[in-house]
């Protein structure tokens, strides 16, 4: 009797559908990311003078924060993963776990040279799905891909992997990511 | 003997004594070693440089054995037995034979130092290195009990869990000294586990 008292109560409220307090939450982290994500562009953005000059070192600043973040984020996410056998090996964590923690879906197509040069591609990227669904805005969206090439670089480098990483995107949604390993 | 407190059943000893805890970057320097009793400190920074090479040893293994290669944890690196001996530590022989009386010593760069066989210390060294390639080692006091190998992988658990948690803090610098509070409270608290 008791229970069921209760859980009428739960149901009724406003109109609103009751949550538990865990599932709101991981409901809510993607879009709190994005927010975030697209605020901190337009403050970088922003902060500069009206000098074209300027856009590098925005792009950099960008680059060089996401890559802090790679680093810590990579150190959680293999923690209980085994050794990884090679650079493909790394490669591959990177677009299914990796990604798959940030983004909540993973990379749709990895190719390689075999030589050291990795294109990762993905039809759907996260944080460009709200701007546009063509060509639309297509100069501002390097903008939203410099804090995920530094993301992708901080987490090969506390991997023991230096690299160099680039995006280029030719329709919105999708973009391609390209890693060049640099070999000592 | 008949313990009123457990009800009469022999308690077991669960005692692991850590007296030495290392963090080193994959750069091989330490970020962090802590060791109890805090003197000897110098001895402890010889043992953990020593135990590098045989980590690096057990890595490059990996690649010809197929046996275990896919794990962090590395296992007991080698127990020793050592003489304390200034300023320099060093192995000797195996316990069945008698100690040898006190010897010059020779190092490479003509120093010479005299052993004095002072105590006898069964130290046990178990390495571990994390996918990010940092290795910590950890040293323990093996004289008063043996433990399992499941107790020490799960210091070793704990300590990457605060190692990774550093690394998270948005105010630490990857390569810097470790300096953070919480991570020495749970060092500590790995050492006095007894």
């Amino acid at each position: 009797m008791q229970h069921n008292k209760r859980n009428s109560r739960k149901r009724k409220g406003n109109g609103f559908h009751d949550v538990e307090p865990g599932e709101g939450a991981r409901m809510a982290d993607e879009a709190l990311f994005e927010f975030l994500h697209m605020e901190v562009i337009s403050y970088i953005f922003k902060s500069i003078e009206k000098d074209d000059s300027d856009n590098g070192k925005c792009t950099a600043k960008l680059e060089g924060m996401g890559f802090r973040v790679g680093q810590g984020l990579v150190e959680r996410f293999t923690r209980d993963i085994p050794r990884f056998k090679d650079e493909l090996d790394i490669m591959k964590f990177v677009c299914k776990d990796f990604w798959a923690g940030i983004f909540k879906k993973q990379i749709d197509n990895l190719r390689t040279n075999h030589q050291g040069v990795y294109v990762l591609q993905d039809n759907r990227f996260r944080l460009l799905t709200q701007i546009s669904a063509g060509k639309q805005y297509m100069e501002h969206a390097p903008k939203f891909l410099a804090f995920t090439c530094g993301l992708v670089r901080g987490a090969l480098s506390n991997l023991g992997v230096n690299s160099i990483v680039t995006a280029e995107v030719s329709l919105l949604p999708a973009c391609k990511f390209q890693v060049m390993m640099q070999r000592v | 003997m008949f313990n009123v407190a457990t009800g009469g059943r022999r308690r077991r000893a669960f005692c692991t004594m850590a007296v030495c805890v290392a963090v080193i970057t994959k750069e091989n320097y330490p970020l962090y070693i802590s060791n109890v009793p805090a003197a000897n400190e110098l001895k402890f920074h010889y043992t953990v440089h020593t135990s590098l090479d045989v980590v690096e040893e057990k890595l490059s293994a990996v690649g010809k054995t197929t046996s275990d290669l896919r794990e962090l944890y590395l296992g007991l690196l080698y127990p020793t037995e050592d003489y304390k001996v200034y300023p320099l530590m060093c192995e000797t022989h195996p316990p069945s034979t008698p100690p040898p009386p006190p010897i010059p010593i020779f190092v490479g760069d003509g120093m010479v130092f005299r052993s004095c066989p002072r105590a006898h210390a069964f130290e046990s060294r178990y390495g571990y290195v994390a996918n990010t390639k940092v290795k910590f080692v950890i040293v323990i006091d093996s004289s008063n009990t043996s433990f399992r190998d499941n107790e020490i992988r799960s210091m070793f658990r704990k300590l990457h869990t605060a190692y990774t948690d550093v690394m998270c803090n948005p105010f630490y610098t990857p390569g810097d000294p470790i300096q953070s509070k919480t991570f020495d409270d749970v060092i500590s608290s790995m050492m006095q586990v007894c």
